[in-house]
């Protein structure tokens, strides 16, 4: 299986990145050196293959994202990484230089754990230093940086504390100085802000993007939250069964999804059945199954004329509105509403199609009365951009 | 749940009332001045100067002190050592055996282990000439090996309770997988490594029947020699020796439970 | 489980160290002792030192001749105070687990209903006669049941009997003993299982119309069953080999098969048979062993 790599289809039309970090994007230029590179990479536990022959190219300083769900293989993919476990086949390259024979502790990277593994014997001072004295620097510069370590991350005041005193928010900032006074080529991140309150979360997140601003150091994050991995990505993998579905940057995924599974990973998507009408270049016409509506996108993928597909539209791409629209380009169809949800800054509308489907209306409130507007059982019609429906497959 | 709770209630005080009143009565017995335990001759601590002047006891009691802290010390490190084989060493050859062999002691009754041992330690000297003689050596090496599955049980219950992503991250920072076991390994699975020498310690000093079988002549442990006199009957002698015994082992669950709870004390977030 | 990539010869030999010691150390002082009773057991006695044939006989010319014989077990069938001394120990052992289960049951439930700080005073108390001598506990019987002791001592001073009972020496005091002494063992699992039960289980039982004791057969019972079976081996097991018991508390007649084995051992001095009864000991334990290890294995996954 190779994953598609959607960034090189959709160069002409997305901003390769959306977060400041890392404006530039690397893996589009095919004269950039890959700085972690995995060749044919397998992991097989007994039967189960938890990692089935991936190919990855990360480039020096990216902030590259794995998401998937529980055991999708991307906790065994960082593992093997890290060195902690073997793989069955396949190389993995970091700098040029090949580690996958390499003990944990002989290889350039450090991790993150998820649990954050703070040694709970020992200080935080203890904690930073444990690396370096591994390493048998002397006393002065371990000293020396981990004084400038514990200022990085801002933990100067706790250095003489034990684990137990500290908050979810300090331990993770102790783990983190711990793996980075090593000054990896790499830094693994195992659900970094999984056990952070949401609060801090939104906060530590732009600390971490700082932070691999700051010192250039290339992270590899591990997520099953897809928020997390939008808004900390320069590019993301999406990861199902041991195999990439989608390798691309945060938008190209939420915007351009390849197939159902990934679509779906990113918040909700209305899908509609709808059969191949013709193709020409990249652009691709599609049936709508039941309304008959015609619809032209953009698909990368080979689809056979008269062959199923799906189409899916978000639903914040959807307008209501009680009067027919009279839009260019739209794609309009009525129910009525069957449920509505108010969240204050929006609204969340379902509404039964005249073709029996529902459809999930997020709406912005962008007036203050625009949340009466509508009511249980009122008909309504629904539009949307042709252009802002994406063709999917299985 | 009311009614049954009485029933409940009532069993559990009679299961405690069954439990402590043999050993309260062996202790008032111990000051009884009489020497027939029967008749309550008036309060006397005469038995306990008995026991000081019996060197047959003392010499017992310091063989047995010194049989006690070598073997737990001893079992300790193996037990210790087989934990870490059985929790944090993956699959070796012969896991399946060596699992058995750890678990088979805590079930093996104590006649066929000290026959077992014996037949070895005469064998062995058939072969080799070692043990020219039989007596403390043997009765340690004995005690190990029994008393070293004990700790590997409760070493190894504490390691499954761990988690293992400390380690990782130890070798992660660079430690070789002698110094993650020194610096991170060992420290934290401190506690139970003293749980099991205090309980290798206590299994050592109670046993009787495989120091029986494994002591040659001469060599004495303190339970052989008690053994021999209550055999015989009543003894008052006996009855001091209980008391000091329990009166030990009292003082040292309440030092152990007062260290446990200032531990825990001083663990707790509250006392920041 | 980490499987590490390639680790250094160093970091090889500490691995090897910790397996390595502990293994040698029970392969030689507890697996190859089971060899040799196993040897000895088809051996003849001899009055020598050690009492018993070689099993290979080099003198005997060419090469190896082995001497086994199977009188010992032979001896084993033929002899009534073999078979009843096995009988017996079952029978004793399988009663004195079921008054364990008795007393214990009720404790452990009382315990894991109690509040929850005074749970671990209460375990603590259960635990306690665990760390004071054994034997001493045993020996604490002998004065509580004895002709001259406290329980006789009691009964004549309130007149109602006329002479002292026969109560140490007995069945009765060995059963006695063995309760007295395993009852904890029963108490823990069955307090671990206990004490795991959600309260809400028996208030949803009564709910929906089951009377106390119906709850306690159709809820508690079941649920507490995995404490049962384990408490139940944890007594069994060591009572069926128990010898100090017996030996303290008993009569003579009162022949336990751990008692027999002692006294065939060190009075009659007759090895190859006392191994002979090892083993067949070991046989009649092989089956509770492997379903308490069987039990263990569960509970750990």
């Amino acid at each position: 299986m190779t994953a598609q790599d959607t960034s090189k289809d959709q160069k002409d039309r997305e901003p390769a990145s959306q977060n400041g970090a890392c404006n530039d994007a690397p893996w589009l230029d095919p004269a950039q050196q890959p700085f972690i590179e995995i060749q044919s990479l397998t992991k097989r536990f007994g039967d189960f293959t938890a990692v089935d022959d991936i190919n990855l190219k990360i480039y020096r300083g990216e902030l590259f994202t794995i998401l998937g769900g529980s055991g999708c293989g991307k906790s065994t993919l960082l593992r093997m990484l890290a060195g902690f476990e073997k793989p069955t086949q396949g190389r993995i390259l970091i700098d040029g230089v090949d580690i996958t024979d390499l003990a944990p502790y002989d290889r350039p990277v450090n991790m993150m754990f998820q649990s954050y593994a703070v040694f709970p014997h020992m200080t935080v001072e203890q904690n930073i230093a444990y690396g370096l004295k591994k390493e048998k620097l002397p006393a002065a510069e371990i000293k020396q940086r981990v004084t400038a370590m514990l200022e990085l991350v801002q933990l100067p005041e706790l250095a003489k504390r034990k684990p137990d005193q500290l908050s979810g928010g300090q331990l993770q900032r102790v783990a983190l100085a711990r793996a980075l006074i090593k000054r990896p080529k790499v830094l693994l991140l195992d659900e970094p802000l999984a056990a952070l309150d949401k609060k801090l979360r939104e906060q530590t997140q732009f600390e971490l993007m700082n932070l691999q601003d700051q010192l250039g150091i290339t992270f590899v994050v591990v997520t099953h939250d897809q928020e997390e991995a939008m808004t900390l990505a320069t590019r993301i993998a999406v990861m199902n069964a041991g195999n990439f579905v989608q390798i691309g940057s945060p938008s190209e995924v939420y915007e351009f999804p390849l197939n159902h599974f990934v679509a779906d990973f990113f918040g909700s998507i209305n899908i509609f059945d709808a059969t191949v009408h013709s193709r020409e270049g990249e652009h691709i016409t599609v049936t709508l199954e039941g309304s008959g509506t015609q619809i032209r996108t953009r698909h990368a993928q080979p689809l056979a004329s008269g062959s199923a597909c799906m189409v899916g539209i978000r639903p914040e791409k959807l307008l209501i509105s009680k009067e027919r629209p009279t839009l260019e380009g739209h794609t309009v169809t009525s129910g009525v509403v069957e449920e509505l949800a108010y969240y204050g800054n929006r609204s969340i509308y379902r509404v039964r199609s005249e073709n029996g489907r529902l459809i999930q209306v997020s709406a912005q409130n962008y007036q203050r009365s625009a949340a009466l507007l509508l009511e249980w059982d009122d008909e309504v019609f629904i539009s949307w951009e042709s252009s802002c429906s994406v063709v999917l497959t299985e | 749940m009311k009614r049954p709770s009485t029933f409940l209630y009532s069993v559990l005080s009679f299961g405690f009332a069954f439990l402590y009143i043999p050993i309260f009565v062996v202790m008032t017995y111990s000051f009884n001045d009489s020497r027939l335990a029967t008749v309550w001759g008036g309060f006397s601590t005469r038995w306990y100067s008995a026991l000081l002047d019996n060197d047959q006891i003392l010499d017992a009691a310091l063989l047995s002190l010194q049989v006690a802290l070598i073997s737990a010390t001893v079992a300790t490190v193996l037990g210790t050592l087989a934990g870490l084989a059985l929790n944090r060493m993956g699959k070796f050859r012969g896991r399946t055996v060596f699992t058995g062999m750890i678990a088979a002691p805590l079930v093996m009754p104590e006649v066929i282990t000290g026959l077992s041992l014996l037949l070895l330690f005469v064998s062995l000297q058939e072969l080799t000439g070692w043990p020219a003689s039989r007596g403390a050596n043997t009765i340690t090496i004995a005690h190990i090996t029994f008393s070293m599955a004990y700790v590997a049980v409760i070493v190894q219950s504490r390691l499954a309770g761990m988690d293992n992503s400390l380690e990782e991250a130890a070798m992660d920072l660079g430690g070789r997988p002698f110094a993650v076991t020194r610096d991170i390994t060992l420290p934290l699975i401190a506690p139970a490594m003293a749980s099991g020498w205090l309980l290798a310690f206590t299994l050592s000093l109670d046993d009787l029947v495989i120091a029986s079988f494994t002591s040659g002549a001469g060599a004495s442990t303190l339970p052989m020699v008690i053994f021999s006199k209550v055999k015989l009957g009543v003894t008052p002698e006996v009855n001091a020796l209980a008391t000091l015994v329990i009166a030990l082992v009292a003082i040292g669950v309440a030092v152990a439970g007062w260290l446990m709870f200032r531990q825990q004390r001083l663990d707790s977030p509250a006392a920041k | 489980m980490t499987t590490l990539a390639n680790p250094g010869k160093r970091d090889r030999l500490w691995r090897s160290c910790v397996i390595a010691l502990p293994y040698i150390w029970l392969l030689l002082f507890f697996l190859a002792p089971f060899a040799i009773v196993l040897k000895i057991s088809f051996a003849d006695p001899v009055v020598a030192q050690p009492p018993f044939t070689p099993f290979f006989d080099w003198a005997a010319g060419s090469g190896s001749r082995i001497l086994a014989t199977l009188d010992n077990y032979a001896f084993l069938l033929e002899d009534n105070l073999y078979w009843v001394s096995y009988l017996k120990s079952i029978k004793i052992a399988l009663v004195a687990t079921l008054l364990c289960l008795l007393l214990g049951f009720p404790m452990a439930y009382a315990i894991a209903l109690a509040p929850l700080p005074w749970r671990n005073l209460l375990l603590l108390l259960v635990i306690l006669p665990f760390w004071t001598s054994f034997l001493l506990r045993v020996y604490a019987w002998m004065v509580m049941l004895g002709k001259q002791g406290l329980i006789n001592n009691l009964l004549l001073s309130t007149g109602l009997i006329d002479e002292p009972l026969q109560m140490l020496y007995t069945d009765g005091a060995v059963y006695l003993g063995i309760v007295y002494t395993y009852v904890p063992f029963m108490i823990l699992p069955l307090y671990a299982t206990l004490e795991k039960l959600d309260p809400d289980i028996h208030e949803a039982a009564a709910d929906l119309g089951a009377k106390p004791l119906r709850v306690f057969y159709d809820v508690t019972l079941p649920l507490a069953m995995p404490g049962i079976i384990a408490g139940s081996l944890l007594v069994f097991i060591p009572a069926l080999g128990e010898y100090v018991i017996p030996a303290l508390l008993g009569g003579l007649d009162s022949l336990m098969i751990g008692r027999t084995l002692y006294d065939e051992f060190f009075v009659n001095r007759d090895w190859p048979l006392a191994s002979a009864v090892a083993i067949v000991l070991l046989l009649i334990l092989i089956l509770p062993i492997m379903l308490f290890q069987r039990l263990q294995q569960k509970a750990d996954t």
